[in-house]
């Protein structure tokens, strides 16, 4: 089945003002930086992001919070940007934090068909106010709830017209999960290859899981904290 | 006088044993993977996705899809892995990692940890450190024993925002080695020319001391 989508406008066709959106990456590796320029330039806001980092102030998801498009930020962790601190400290932006493996699972139990799970995370901690607490084995665990996203968007490494991707190094991080648990879910790509050229053995998130993929027309792919050691 | 962020990194390297997968957290934590004992072959986990995580690039080599949970640039050692995140924090919430390192602002003499929030102040979230605590079976806190304003981090109980209940096991200062136990800190090494008489006055929750206190040997 044929996924491809000619460009990036196509791609994001019919994401709506308050949506939620699931968009993967782990701080500035592995996001989907082409749909996210798309998102600024159609303007529509209200959004609900679930996403494990708010990008920084100038690049990433940072830019559709400068442009005062986010409602409500779902995340673990939030530092690195001073515009979304304001917006949060202000009352502007709402906010919900959620330990990184409870985020993760709670996007792959949307995609499995798992409504929700224990996890020992968070208990006896602010994450767990209202939350049921269960024994198991004699320690306490919470339950947390599934999550899921009118539109995921996802960033490959490689994909096929299929849908089928490979991400790159820890470049995979939360997009996996997030394919999984779109609605309607849209992969770019750096480099898309016909049916066939991907080995089915090494194929990371299979294209049932995906609805639109193309090739990203330009990765920037910044690095936020470059650390190097001398020859 | 007592340690620098070096000399706590060190100490705490003594601990590390042959086979064991381990996660560093960040700042202190993270100079660890820089004195592994001779001999000895660990493997260091990185919640992002990566088991086998090697030292820093040679400048020029940095890729962008390759970093660390503190967003550095790293490499890879000969047999890493990568994963999805909820693959990674399977390895660590199903106690497949050994050992997890972290740094804190406040631990208390129960074992409770707070190293994410400032109310008012540091609003930045709690990243992965609830999954780790929540489960690690052998945690070991590297921070300062007060802070900058010479106020203990070793509490009776922890005025911040909890990270995890009853986890701390281990926790190595710039002035000791302390385990927790029972509801109190238990002192086992002073560091180089500390007494225990400082290390009593700068711990507020209970500090139990058996007999004579060794030095650390770094």
């Amino acid at each position: 089945m044929n996924k491809v989508v000619d460009n990036v406008g196509i791609a994001v066709e019919g994401i709506k003002d308050n949506m939620t959106l699931m968009l993967g990456g782990f701080g500035l590796c592995g996001i989907p930086e082409n749909s996210i320029s798309e998102l600024v330039k159609i303007g529509v806001s209200g959004l609900t992001c679930i996403s494990n980092n708010a990008g920084v102030d100038d690049f990433g998801l940072g830019l559709l919070l400068q442009n005062k498009q986010i409602k409500k930020m779902i995340s673990s962790y939030v530092g690195e940007n001073d515009e979304f601190e304001r917006q949060m400290l202000s009352g502007e932006l709402e906010v919900d934090l959620i330990p990184q493996g409870s985020l993760a699972e709670r996007c792959r139990a949307g995609g499995a068909g798992i409504p929700a799970f224990y996890t020992p995370a968070g208990y006896g901690t602010e994450v767990a106010e209202g939350k049921e607490v269960r024994d198991f084995n004699g320690k306490p665990h919470i339950l947390e709830s599934a999550l899921s996203a009118d539109f995921a968007i996802v960033k490959a490494w490689k994909g096929d017209t299929e849908g089928n991707l490979v991400f790159k190094a820890t470049a995979r991080n939360f997009n996996p999960m997030m394919a999984m648990a779109g609605k309607i879910t849209i992969a770019e790509v750096e480099e898309l290859v016909p049916a066939g050229a991907l080995d089915p053995n090494e194929i990371h998130t299979p294209g049932i899981f995906v609805q639109r993929i193309f090739q990203g027309a330009r990765f920037e792919k910044r690095i936020e904290q470059r650390t190097t050691r001398s020859k | 006088m007592g340690l620098d962020k070096t000399g706590i990194a060190k100490r705490i390297a003594q601990e590390l044993r042959d086979g064991w997968y381990v996660n560093l957290g960040i700042g202190i934590p993270t100079l660890v993977a820089n004195y592994i004992p001779q001999g000895i072959e660990v493997e260091f986990q990185s919640e992002n996705g990566v088991l086998g995580m090697g030292p820093f690039p040679f400048e020029g080599d940095e890729d962008a899809d390759l970093i660390n949970a503190g967003k550095q640039t790293i490499t890879t050692m000969k047999g890493a892995s990568f994963f999805d995140s909820a693959t990674s924090f399977a390895m660590i919430r199903g106690q497949h990692v050994q050992l997890t390192v972290l740094g804190a602002m406040e631990v208390s003499e129960k074992g409770d940890i707070a190293n994410w929030k400032i109310p008012g102040k540091m609003v930045k979230g709690m990243g992965g450190a609830m999954d780790l605590v929540a489960s690690a079976d052998n945690i070991i806190v590297a921070m300062m024993h007060s802070n900058r304003a010479g106020v203990s981090k070793l509490l009776k109980s922890c005025s911040l925002p909890l990270t995890g209940v009853a986890c701390v096991k281990k926790v190595v200062t710039d002035l000791a080695v302390l385990e927790i136990n029972g509801g109190a800190f238990h002192l086992l090494e002073r560091a180089p020319g500390v007494s225990v008489e400082e290390i009593q006055s700068k711990t507020e929750g209970r500090l139990v001391v058996h007999g004579d206190v060794p030095e650390m040997s770094l």
